[in-house]
């Protein structure tokens, strides 16, 4: 049997204490934090205790319940009560606290949060008066909670207050010698301090108000749809709410430029990472930052708030250099020629920027050169040194991604010169083992030379600081915490800020004449610029921290960038920038079960999205379906089909068009008088709680997420239609007549809340849904009356032989391309272009043709059915109808599948 | 145009309490003939045992020991001091880790409990226990959510939850989940 620990882990103090209580002879092993001894937790737990069996025990409640048991002592049920409790309700509030007092330094606020458990167990202890929790003498519950509760109530400024049962019982363990040999071993005398580092290895804890608003999966019943039960008042609240219609809330006016931050409002100043100019950017570019950053802000103007959303093209670097090189052209012409690509693309992708700009502007320079001095004059530049590779045979320094070599940390084989891909830990390039000029692939030589660095180590305490205060109050993505966490962990370095070259922002002092900023220290000054770009009233903005909240989207590999180097440029600037207050990082999007890669031609890029002939929104719908939050995620063309075709197709477009059919021909145009039952109101409150969920996602940039929301809706809103059958009723009495309509009416206005719903995603299709409703552009309001066209269907289907052309077209040659060693163009075989015109081919004419063909077919197998004629004769009949119907269904682009809406159903 | 603020918005349905239609299924599966009487206590609606014999049972998983012992199935909590811990532990993991679990959570919890099933048939090894119900109970919404191809890359756990879902007199109140048996994608990624 061994126990592992850890120094300064609260929860290993409970188990040393109940080791010292029961004396049970066991091993003991401190191991670091991170160290995973349970095999089958990815996540490191200790304490942990390996069992004589084999097997690992990981709940510190367990292992204390257990050594009691071998030592003769077994739980109590009040013991197991009191377990139970502790887990459940007293550890909640209490990594709060400790993460309150330890990291946060709010120390005082604790008391509030642990009030209640507290005061509970005053009562509990009072009402029993005996001097243990569960009798007159000490079990293992006394000992658990003790330890659990040792390093907040033995801090000398929590008081107890009138609590006197429970001091006298914590004062009765602190003087016990095991208890207090435990704390000494975990604690090492240093208080809550000495748990500092285990504390900023852990998640931030959920505030408890924060947990219970988030659609958790505690109750199984949540995740059901049909055993979701509506209560009576969600039923009449929602009624209600529908009764009121809406308010005439102010009409969002016209965007007017420049926009400036404004008294009594949200202020979102949000920046998209500046994609590099000479690449086109892929799919997993797109999503990670423009497209994310777009959906938010549509969703933000949607809320009323006042945005301002800069990006722009980053162009400066060896790279462009080389580019123009190879092209024969000026750094600055090969900046213009993709400038132009880049703002294409994304204008394509609907990307609703205010201000797209770039970073090669007279603004820069000015800005860059201006918070260099500022820096300078407050002594956080030091001087030194260094070293630096040189291409012989290219004659010239080597940029850091221009060289490759293995990485010295993780041996990694194909480190760039600043960055391990594999480890992700930052290099510098002549640390790298074997190294090699990417170019011409010989070895360089290491030349010094002399460099400005920004020292970093003079301003992290300031840094931490203001971190603290960021991540505690901002939406920081879990990873972008957790990366920030890991490079102060490892201590920060100063950086060099100047490079030996020739295309970037010079530097401005006289010893450093011939150089130019490192992009690093550069590039972000490009959000600022940009922005100066766009307005003189740029300093509303970037120096007015009080008013405006800066969102900053970006996909991991960026995060450092944003949340130690650029904050640490500003901090010691000291210019009262606005700082980052909220950082949306993104994982991986991979390219069905592999990377992006341009040089192989794998993967589709930005300007290839549109030659597939899918429309942009569905583009954009699919790449925020599968956005990579919180995890990896990866395009695949099979799912984009999948995704269209049951989702888009089948779900919301269904949804959308039935209800828009019915007014159109049962209602000639009219939305019907709706008089709501009880299963519309039901269907009302499930609308109103996926709506609540959406909004309180979007809130926190959940954008994925928040998506599933919206198909719910037209979910709820499919069986809803499903279940009235209005076209039947439709044919009958008056009293189902009138039913029909309420059911057409609220499913056409819920059809009005999802095109809103849906703005952020897909604007174009939003705009359509709402255009074919007729709805008043002061819309969501969702009590539309009018006249309203169904005429196109909204999705079309994605074929299998129109995906698989794709995913060869774009699937690259990776084995051609690894010999050869050669950039290969991306493969557009003229075959799969064709069969993609093909198939997305609309033909009117033959549609038409076809329908009456079909009509015909129909009423001749009517005919031989009521003839009862032989059964081999109707069956080939009824193929041969099939078949027409399928091909019309191709005509007119649409699914095969019967329509529902047809009526004909059941 | 804008949407309206939450505030307007309707409440979440809270459903009947989980916790206690949990507890009158194991009573039935323990054949407890006289039904206990239940209350809830606090925001977290922890359920609680009126016992007449005694001071009040609180806690779901203290409240599930105490049902088990009044039924003399004490194997039901593990026939070892170590198999007893284990159970302890997991019933503890279900009532912390896995209620009120987020989204971001759940792949962890599913891929953490794969790789532990990998050589075990119940969640205590080779007996069923009331770890299995309630681990079962707990993780059910999370496998209601997956794909087919998601389960087959969770095979360990749906191999599990399979089987619990079928013993008799354990799957109820929830709705059954389909499991495949054979594997219907080949590749490890898609």
């Amino acid at each position: 049997m061994k126990l592992f620990v850890s120094e300064g882990n609260p929860h290993c103090l409970k188990v040393l204490a109940a080791l010292e209580v029961t004396g049970v002879d066991c091993d003991v092993q401190y191991v670091n934090h991170e160290e995973r001894v349970v095999p089958f937790l990815s996540r490191p737990a200790l304490p942990a205790l390996l069992l004589p069996g084999g097997l690992h025990l990981f709940s510190p409640n367990a292992i204390c319940r257990y050594l009691f048991e071998v030592s003769g002592q077994d739980a109590s049920e009040l013991c197991n009560q009191w377990l139970e409790w502790e887990a459940t309700d007293l550890q909640p509030p209490l990594l709060q606290c400790l993460h309150m007092a330890v990291l946060q330094g709010k120390g005082s606020e604790v008391s509030t949060v642990l009030q209640g458990p507290l005061d509970y167990m005053e009562q509990s202890l009072s009402k029993g008066n005996t001097p243990y929790l569960t009798g007159e003498s000490i079990s293992v519950a006394d000992v658990v909670l003790w330890a659990a509760l040792y390093p907040m109530l033995s801090d000398p400024s929590l008081a107890f207050g009138e609590r006197t049962s429970v001091k006298a019982w914590f004062d009765r363990g602190v003087v016990m010698h095991s208890c207090q040999s435990a704390a000494q071993k975990v604690l090492q005398g240093k208080g809550l301090q000495g748990m500092k580092i285990f504390m900023q290895r852990q998640p931030a804890p959920p505030s408890r108000q924060c947990r219970d608003r988030q659609p958790c999966n505690s109750n199984p019943a949540e995740g059901e749809e049909s055993e979701r039960v509506v209560s009576v008042e969600e039923m009449e609240a929602a009624a209600l709410t529908w009764s009121k219609g809406l308010t005439a809330g102010p009409l969002a006016t016209e965007r007017q430029h420049p926009i400036l931050p404004e008294e009594g409002k949200r202020n979102l100043l949000v920046t998209s990472a500046l994609p590099y100019v000479n690449n086109v950017p892929h799919l997993g570019n797109i999503i990670g930052c423009v497209l994310s950053a777009d959906a938010f802000c549509r969703y933000g103007r949607l809320r009323g708030w006042n945005i301002l959303y800069v990006c722009g093209t980053d162009e400066y670097g060896t790279a462009t250099e080389n580019k123009a090189r190879e092209e024969g052209l000026t750094p600055q012409q090969i900046c213009d020629k993709y400038h132009a690509i880049h703002s294409n693309i994304y204008k394509w992708f609907q990307i609703d920027f205010d201000f797209f700009g770039r970073t090669t502007t007279e603004k820069q320079t000015e800005i860059a050169q201006n918070i260099f001095w500022r820096i300078h004059k407050h002594g956080f530049l030091l001087e030194d040194t260094m070293e630096q590779l040189r291409c012989e045979s290219c004659k010239r320094f080597l940029a850091d991604r221009f060289v490759e070599g293995i990485c010295p940390n993780c041996s990694y084989p194909e480190a760039r010169g600043d960055q391990c891909d594999k480890c992700g830990r930052l290099i510098n390039a002549v640390e790298l083992r074997e190294p090699q000029c990417k170019v011409c692939r010989q070895t360089p030589v290491v030349q010094s030379s002399k460099h400005l660095f920004l020292d970093l180590p003079k301003l992290e305490a300031q840094l931490e600081q203001w971190l603290d205060k960021s991540t505690s109050t901002g939406d920081w993505t879990a990873n972008a915490k957790q990366i920030t966490r890991s490079w102060l962990r490892d201590g920060l370095k100063p950086r060099c800020i100047t490079r030996d070259l020739k295309w970037g922002t010079p530097v401005p002092h006289p010893d450093f004449k011939d150089k130019v900023f490192y992009v690093w220290f550069d590039a972000p000054i490009g959000y600022l610029s940009i922005t100066a770009n766009y307005t003189d009233q740029w300093e509303k903005w970037w120096k007015n921290p009080n008013q405006v909240e800066l969102y900053n989207f970006m996909a991991k590999d960026n995060v450092p960038f944003h949340s130690v180097v650029f904050p640490c440029s500003l901090l010691g600037a000291q210019d009262n920038y606005t700082l980052v207050n909220h950082l949306i990082a993104t994982e991986y999007l991979n390219y069905e079960d592999t990377k992006f890669s341009k040089s192989r031609g794998v993967g589709v890029f930005g300007d290839m999205a549109k030659d597939t002939g899918i429309p942009a929104d569905v583009w954009r719908f699919y790449l925020l379906y599968v956005r990579p939050e919180g995890q990896d995620s990866a395009f695949s063309w099979a799912d984009m089909a999948l995704k269209n075709n049951s989702e888009l197709l089948n779900n919301l477009g269904n949804f959308i068009n039935r209800g828009g059919m019915f007014v159109t021909k049962f209602f000639e145009g009219i939305v019907p008088v709706m008089e709501l039952q009880p299963e519309d109101k039901t269907l009302l409150a499930l609308v109103g709680w996926e709506l609540q969920q959406y909004i309180q996602l979007l809130d926190k940039v959940k954008i994925r997420d928040a998506l599933r929301h919206i198909l719910n809706i037209s979910r709820h809103g499919n069986q809803y239609i499903q279940v009235n059958e209005p076209w039947k009723k439709i044919k009958e009495g008056d009293t189902e007549r009138q039913r029909a309509g309420t059911v057409t009416g609220v499913s056409v206005n819920i059809a009005c809340l999802l095109s809103v719903m849906l703005l952020p995603y897909m604007p174009a299709v939003s705009q359509t849904i709402r255009d074919q409703l007729n709805a008043p552009p002061s819309c969501v309001n969702t009590m539309l009356q009018g006249t309203g066209t169904f005429v196109s269907p909204l999705f079309q289907k994605l074929e299998v032989d129109q995906i698989e052309a794709l995913k060869k077209r774009f699937g690259g040659q990776q084995t051609t391309a690894q010999s050869a060693g050669s950039p290969q163009p991306a493969a557009a075989p003229a075959a799969a272009t064709a069969a993609v015109a093909s198939v997305n081919g609309v033909d009117p004419e033959r549609a038409k043709q076809l329908t009456q063909a079909v009509t015909e077919q129909g009423e001749k197998v009517r005919a031989l059915k009521t003839q009862k004629a032989e059964k081999a004769a109707i069956t080939a009949e009824v193929a041969k109808l099939l078949d027409l119907k399928k091909q019309l269904a191709a005509a007119e682009g649409k699914s095969p599948e019967p329509a529902p809406q047809k009526g004909k159903k059941k | 145009m804008r949407i309206k603020s939450p505030a307007h918005c309707v409440a979440p349905p809270t459903g009947r309490n989980m916790a206690l239609r949990e507890l009158s299924s194991l009573e039935r599966y323990l054949g407890l003939k006289k039904p206990n009487k239940y209350s809830t206590q606090g925001d977290n609606k922890v359920p609680v045992l009126q016992n007449s014999n005694g001071p009040p049972v609180v806690g779901l998983v203290t409240v599930a020991c105490h049902l088990v012992k009044e039924a003399k199935r004490p194997e039901l909590l593990g026939d070892s001091a170590e198999s007893r811990a284990v159970v302890q532990q997991w019933l503890e993991y279900r009532v912390t880790k896995l209620d009120g679990c987020t989204k971001e959570d759940n792949k962890t919890i599913l891929k953490d409990l794969n790789l532990y099933l990998q050589d075990k048939v119940y969640m205590a090894g080779h007996r069923f226990t009331l770890a299995d119900t309630f681990v079962f109970y707990g993780i059910h919404p999370l496998i209601a959510d997956l794909a087919i191809q998601e389960k087959e890359q969770y095979g360990n756990v749906s191999r599990w939850f399979d089987h619990i879902q079928h013993y008799p007199g354990i799957r109820h109140p929830l709705p059954p989940v389909v499991v495949l048996r054979n594997t219907i994608y080949t590749g490890k990624h898609h």
